[in-house]
């Protein structure tokens, strides 16, 4: 008999005890006498099934979940009088084969497509899935070729401004200079987000073509990628990751045998969630305070150490490869209006099946937290959703039929942002919700301007005296002046987006502040 | 071993480093557990920069602690999605069972305790961060096993440790 099992060693299947059950099955494995193969391979990402193990046999892929290390030998049992090519195991954790799963096999995945397949630092599994050929192809290219794919393919970035990408790589590719830089924003510091984290941790290759394809089309040498300490996991594989691919001539001189050089470096933040908006990254990264820039100067103009610089998130670098591949009508033929693509949903929080779910734009929100959620973790009804981050509004129920695209969600006064989708149960106290999202802003905010520095400190006071029924009238008119001030009147999101979540639970949840009806805004 | 002489190599290592002053704080840090004030100097001569510039990167970022924490470091998500499975119950209940607010370490020594804002598993929170490993769906009960288990050993070989 000749299996391969794969346990997954994402941070969240370590979180769950992946280790345990993969140094159990290789214990029983070693005992029954057998010499099958373990891999470690990344997640799905349906973190709900959570630690994963799937066993190849033959065609088949059958998978078994959430299972401990207690479950192993009853698995191992089962497999034994297994047919080979066999769809179906008799077991209470056999889930089917594992592409038919429901939760997977409805999504649309692209960027995904490789993440949980196999092993994500061996090169060769990466190239059998298609792995940089979107490099190869790039090389061949002139440079303005690249970005015209960019451009074409409507890609708008992922990190939450969808700004244009093919624009961005544009205006570096015209500004003329030596030295240009490409920079991966991974300081995936938004609550309820993960898909940056899981596509570093299960298929790190496809972030680094990305970049190498951004640094052919736009002439820069040098990368980096700016990511968040609290991400331990992610950092050893990236690091494995740059140092097998430079062994392999994808990354360091001359690349793919081009006269193209790419170099790339991880840089780790030191958990500072501004440094996720793109100015204060590149502070950071210049080894100063993160303190947020004017713009302008764009970094496109003006990036890191003063130069071009493409600023990137992770999942943007990675559809890049992806539409190299496959080429940008593909990757346009996904989508709505002018969200292109596909969106990674992470959905979060008091959820049954969280987990990234990867689909094309235009889905609304009611169908990815119940058509894939499936309820709330609690089984207590769903109260509030909050879309986008700390910096997102909170949806209530009437809201959930919006579709999801960047236009549809503006309207709402809400955003798509970063795709993370947190789920919050009736239990929820939206006035301390709407509190700690001042709190928050004060905590994290880089102190450059006064609405934001203040502003949060100001609002945590105000929500409190509202909350406590303190000349109430007087201090709701002076929450909402507060909010207009720091929308209004701060540099960046952190400031100008923390009202987004304030006024939601003020308008939507009055009843929590000691309200009676909710006030207009 | 000495503090000084130690930094001086990381600073002679990171110094030339375009950006090199944030690796160069995580390595001090790694190496000595926190970024002695009296480094500041020797780190701001060997990067032309003032001690002012030096302090005030140090002082921007939550990771770099000017004093020494405890053997083990607890991180506690404080984030929305880890909030929505109850994260402010095992907030509560560590601070009380641990006998520590967040930035203070157990008298033992053995933990240091912290706020964190998103650890990145939010589908299945609560979360917390014990030194390189994230635990998920935490609970009072599970944190004092966990707890315990950092304890257990650590009795043993406090003496040589310490």
């Amino acid at each position: 008999m000749n299996m391969r099992f794969f346990v997954p060693q994402d941070t969240t299947a370590l979180a769950l005890g992946s280790n345990s059950v993969a140094s159990m099955l290789a214990g029983e494995l070693k005992e029954r006498g057998l010499n099958d193969e373990i891999i470690r391979n990344g997640s799905r990402g349906m973190f709900w099934l959570e630690p994963l193990l799937e066993v190849e046999y033959g065609d088949s892929r059958l998978a078994f979940g959430p299972v401990t290390p207690s479950d192993v030998s009853s698995i191992l049992d089962c497999l034994s009088s297994l047919e080979k090519n066999t769809k179906s195991a008799n077991h209470p954790l056999h889930l089917g084969e594992v592409d038919e799963i429901d939760y997977l096999a409805r999504q649309q995945r692209l960027t995904f497509s490789r993440a949980g397949v196999g092993d994500p630092l061996c090169i060769k599994n990466y190239q059998n899935l298609a792995g940089f050929t979107g490099l190869a192809r790039a090389v061949k290219l002139e440079s303005q070729e690249v970005v015209d794919q960019l451009k074409d393919s409507g890609l708008r970035g992922r990190g939450g401004a969808a700004f244009p990408a093919g624009i961005k790589w544009q205006t570096v590719l015209d500004t003329p200079g030596e030295q240009k830089y490409i920079v991966c924003n991974a300081d995936e510091g938004d609550s309820g987000t993960f898909a940056d984290r899981l596509l570093m941790e299960a298929d790190p290759y496809q972030l680094i073509e990305g970049m190498a394809i951004a640094g052919l089309a736009v002439g820069a040498n040098q990368g980096y990628i700016y990511l968040r300490s609290e991400y331990p996991v992610a950092h050893k594989i990236l690091n494995q990751a740059i140092e097998r691919a430079t062994e392999a001539g994808f990354l360091g001189e001359n690349i793919c045998n081009s006269s193209s050089d790419f170099f790339l470096e991880v840089r780790l933040g030191a958990g500072a969630y501004i440094c996720g908006e793109e100015t204060s990254l590149l502070e950071s990264l210049e080894g100063k305070r993160g303190m947020v820039r004017a713009k302008p100067p764009l970094p496109a103009i003006e990036g890191l150490f003063g130069k071009p610089t493409v600023v990137n998130n992770v999942l943007t670098l990675g559809a890049a490869a992806s539409i190299l591949e496959q080429g940008s009508e593909t990757y346009k033929d996904f989508g709505m209006g002018r969200s292109r693509g596909t969106l990674a949903v992470q959905l979060a929080g008091n959820v049954k099946r969280g987990g990234v779910i990867e689909l094309a734009f235009g889905v609304t929100l009611r169908e990815v937290v119940e058509g894939f959620g499936d309820g709330t973790y609690s089984g207590r009804p769903i109260r509030a959703i909050q879309m986008g981050g700390p910096l997102g509004a909170f949806l209530p129920e009437s809201q959930w039929d919006t579709p999801l695209d960047y236009e549809a969600f503006a309207a709402i006064k809400a955003m798509i942002g970063h795709g993370g989708i947190v789920v919050f149960d009736d239990t929820v106290d939206m006035a301390a919700q709407a509190r700690f999202a001042m709190e928050f802003c004060a905590v994290e905010s880089c102190g450059k301007c006064t609405p934001c520095r203040i502003g949060a400190t100001r609002g945590v006071e105000v929500i409190d005296r509202i909350v406590k029924n303190q000349d109430r009238d007087n201090n709701l008119i002076l929450l909402t002046d507060l909010c207009d001030t720091m929308e209004l009147g701060s540099l960046c999101a952190m400031g100008g987006m923390t009202p987004f979540p304030v006024r939601s639970a003020l308008t939507y949840f009055a009843e929590d502040f000691g309200g009676e009806s909710p006030r207009e805004n | 071993m000495d503090k000084s002489t130690n930094i001086d190599q990381l600073v002679e290592q990171f110094k030339d480093l375009p950006g090199g002053l944030m690796p160069l704080l995580h390595a001090v840090k790694h190496t000595v557990g926190f970024i002695p004030d009296e480094s500041v100097s020797q780190i701001a001569k060997g990067f032309n920069l003032s001690r002012a510039e030096v302090h005030g990167v140090i002082s921007f970022y939550h990771d770099f602690n000017t004093s020494p924490v405890g053997q083990h470091t607890v991180q506690i998500c404080r984030a929305e999605a880890c909030q929505s499975m109850g994260s402010r119950r095992i907030e509560a209940h560590a601070k009380k069972s641990l006998g520590i607010e967040y930035g203070e370490t157990t008298e033992d020594g053995r933990v240091t305790l912290q706020p964190v804002y998103c650890l990145g598993n939010c589908a299945c929170s609560p979360s917390i961060r014990i030194d390189d490993d994230i635990h998920a769906r935490v609970s009072a009960e599970s944190f004092d096993q966990l707890m315990s288990e950092l304890c257990a050993p650590a009795t043993d070989n406090a003496g040589a440790k310490r």
